[in-house]
């Protein structure tokens, strides 16, 4: 009697501590609340964790099922977002977004042998992109090389299309994310005759006295710059000090939040930064998150975040696994899928008007198709300016294409590169 | 003079300002460990609690406002008013000598006696726990910091230098590190007039040099420890403002501590005025390793240079430049 109790007692512990409800949708968030990263990192947790609320309070889940939002904190740190995979993928876990080139440099090859998929909106491996080596891996709607390459065209735009013997310097942070454009800035100098200069400034980025005493001397034409963090506040309070003209200083979608700008007051206004979405909140998905989210007190945080750069952001990733998982569970028919169905529905994602307008996100992101082939989508990016006035970002520019044609080649050599390295047999794609 | 020359003493001149920032931090270490023997790996941290508890008293946020909103479903973020500069210092240090308080009512007091690595180990869970608490107080978010020191370039000096050469633009130094340098400088003749002058500052001095001979004449020795965290609070609140007026304030704040380590190395860990001649050679010695050298090696050359620098000098002065001569009777 006693042991069947014990047996009962054991069993009903089991099922409570069981993580996955039946009929949920599990998308787990490497996220960043704490550490030296965690003013940029906990916006784009509750941009992500919202949506997901959202679509659970609005639309009753995603085709049915409920989503379930599990948070692991990562602190940016390569080695806790590592075992934040290891302790979460037995969970039923679809999509993984490790929001850090460095915890993705390392997941790649878990997630291969997992067969889970990874998605890394605007970091992670630039070369990913071709799907017939990393059959696991996108990095939708764009990435590093392209945004180099965005980031020339728009100086071209601004010199009337000639920048042969103009000098561009290129501020980057130390790391592998921080690298990762040097190999397009190079080729592209060869194609448009213009002389780059590197300037790597170390983990966190506190003090950059002396790369902006070379800038001063130096006088380059146009800053170009791949930061994260303090890095950023300080490049752009340091440009101030120095007089570099904001409008000439062009960062990365990760060097323009508002968290960049803010601490360097007026001196900030002009500076412009790349983005692969929408800044603010005049979208229709804007004002269901109000009512069924925020109001309802539901949200991730405080609220206060929404409309900012990197709330948008997490939750524009948010949204782009939501519709894979729409595009799995309408290919194999099932209502519950499977990280692996979860992996087709990425690979046959189509963002289109029609789709985004559908579901409130009309004009917010760039109109793409992923392939077996091309998981990087086709890198269009837009230039967002700062406008310290009236504390808001707003987009000078229509999403522009990169260029391919250098572009291209350089991923194809190095997916090759890393293929030969781990005896991958690319797939047919064909 | 050519240009070249010129610039060169810009870095140099540049190296010994951020120099004495990086003193600023090493203060602190400095204070601690001559009167107790305790490095304080929370020293960083302090300052970013502190900076952080400026900048929230100067705005009139309140404190644990998510906390207090996740519980009671309230929406509270700020009183609605905010303080002068002046006033939010007194009370930001005053916060920080009560943070003193607490740290030798709840942590030192039950660990007299025990050998330095275990209070080594108590400061790094103080940290850790600093950290969450400063975040849970005030929030992770990035706040602007604005005490009215003058930011940009020195104009005057710029332009009464341009032209000295062709192609050189003028010495740039920035109002901020000029003001740093005025505050280190007054913080330092104030920190050695007290330790020299005053009864306590004497004490002090007395159970750095042998604190069971200070304690056998009746001198407190948890008073003592209250009144050196106070200190090491009051130079956190400082170096705390100096570099979260550069950066705004943020959680990466607490990395500036290992900035302050190769200074600790090399000026020793028990010298005032080691701390800042330290702090001067690593800022100028990094400065200058990265004009002359560092482009020929691909830059980023001043995290570890420090250390090698440091290293050089330690093997010469394993005490460090002005630390004490440690003799062992064996």
């Amino acid at each position: 009697m006693k042991l069947s109790k014990l047996a009962l007692v054991a069993a009903a512990a089991i099922t409570a501590a069981s993580p996955i409800l039946a009929g949920e949708l599990v998308f787990p968030s490497l996220s960043y609340r704490t550490g030296p990263y965690a003013a940029n990192g906990t916006p784009v947790a509750d941009g992500f964790a919202d949506y997901f609320t959202l679509l659970n309070e609005r639309d009753g889940g995603i085709g049915g099922v409920m989503t379930k939002v599990i948070e692991c904190e990562t602190g940016y740190s390569t080695e806790k977002g590592v075992e934040c995979y290891e302790s979460t993928k037995g969970e039923g876990s679809l999509v993984y977004m490790p929001l850090s080139t460095g915890i993705t440099y390392q997941l790649i090859p878990k997630v291969t042998a997992d067969d889970i998929p990874m998605l890394t909106t605007g970091y992670g491996r630039t070369s990913a992109a071709n799907g017939a080596v990393f059959s696991n891996v996108f990095n939708f709607p764009a990435n590093y090389w392209q945004g180099a390459s965005v980031a020339v065209n728009h100086i071209l735009d601004q010199e009337n299309g000639d920048i042969k013997g103009k000098t561009i310097a290129l501020l980057y942070h130390n790391s592998a994310y921080g690298k990762e454009p040097i190999r397009t800035l190079e080729a592209l100098a060869e194609k448009h005759g213009f002389d780059l200069t590197l300037l790597p400034v170390d983990h966190p980025g506190q003090e950059q006295k002396s790369q902006w005493l070379q800038i001063r001397r130096e006088r380059p034409d146009y800053v170009v710059m791949w930061g994260w963090g303090v890095m950023n506040q300080v490049a752009i309070q340091e440009a101030a000090n120095i007089k570099f003209p904001m409008d000439k200083f062009i960062g990365i979608w990760w060097s323009g939040s508002e968290n960049d700008v803010i601490p360097a007051g007026a001196a900030a206004d002009g500076y412009k930064a790349l983005t692969f979405h929408a800044v603010g909140t005049d979208f229709p998905v804007f004002e269901d998150i109000q009512k069924y989210v925020v109001d309802a007190g539901k949200a991730a945080g405080t609220g206060e975040n929404v409309g900012t750069v990197l709330y948008n952001r997490g939750m524009y990733g948010a949204m782009l696994a939501a519709e894979a998982a729409k595009v799995a569970q309408k290919m194999h028919g099932v209502a519950e899928i499977t990280p692996s169905q979860m992996r087709d529905g990425l690979e046959n994602l189509v963002m289109n008007d029609e789709i985004a307008a559908a579901i409130g996100f009309g004009g917010f992101g760039p109109n793409f198709e992923v392939s077996c082939a091309n998981h990087g989508g086709p890198g269009l990016a837009a230039v967002q300016q700062w406008d310290a006035a009236n504390q808001k970002w707003n987009l000078i520019t229509d999403f522009m294409a990169p260029d391919m044609d250098v572009i291209q080649p350089l991923i194809d050599e190095d997916s090759a590169a890393y293929a030969a390295e781990n005896n991958i047999t690319p797939r047919d794609c064909n | 003079m050519s240009a070249d020359f010129y610039y060169t003493i810009e870095v140099i001149i540049n190296g010994l300002m951020t120099g004495v920032l990086y003193s600023l931090v090493a203060l602190g270490f400095v204070l601690i460990f001559k009167a107790s023997g305790v490095f304080n790996y929370a020293q960083g941290v302090m300052a970013l609690f502190a900076a952080l508890t400026l900048v929230g008293l100067q705005n009139g946020q309140i404190p644990f406002a998510p906390l207090i909103n996740s519980i009671f479903g309230t929406n509270l973020s700020t009183f609605g008013w905010t303080l002068p500069t002046v006033v939010a210092i007194v009370l930001a240090l005053g916060v920080m000598v009560l943070f003193a308080y607490l740290v030798e009512r709840y942590i030192l007091r039950y660990l007299v006696g025990q050998d330095p690595v275990i209070l080594f180990m108590a400061t790094i869970g103080l940290a850790y726990f600093m950290e969450g608490f400063g975040d849970l107080m005030w929030g992770a978010d990035i706040k602007k910091l604005d005490v009215g020191l003058p930011q940009g370039g020195n104009v005057w000096l710029e332009s009464a230098t341009e032209g000295w050469a062709e192609g050189f633009y003028g010495f740039y130094i920035d109002n901020l590190d000029i003001w740093a340098t005025f505050i280190a400088v007054v913080l330092v003749i104030g920190l050695m007039v007290f330790s020299q002058y005053t009864k306590t500052g004497r004490a002090l001095r007395a159970v750095a040099d042998d604190n069971q001979a200070a304690m056998s004449v009746g001198i407190s020795l948890r008073a003592i420890w209250v009144i050196v965290w106070s200190l090491a609070g009051f130079v956190a609140l400082v170096a705390g403002t100096m570099w979260g007026a550069k950066s705004g304030v943020q959680f990466s704040l607490s990395l500036i501590a290992l900035k302050a380590l190769p200074v600790l190395m090399l000026g020793g860990f028990t010298s005032i005025p080691g701390a800042i001649v330290g702090g001067m050679i690593i800022g100028v010695g990094e400065k200058l390793f990265e004009y002359s050298i560092g482009p020929m090696i691909g830059g980023a050359t001043e995290n570890w240079f420090a250390y090698v620098l440091a290293l050089l000098f330690l093997v010469f002065r394993p005490q460090g430049l002005f630390g004490e001569k440690i003799i062992e009777r064996v």
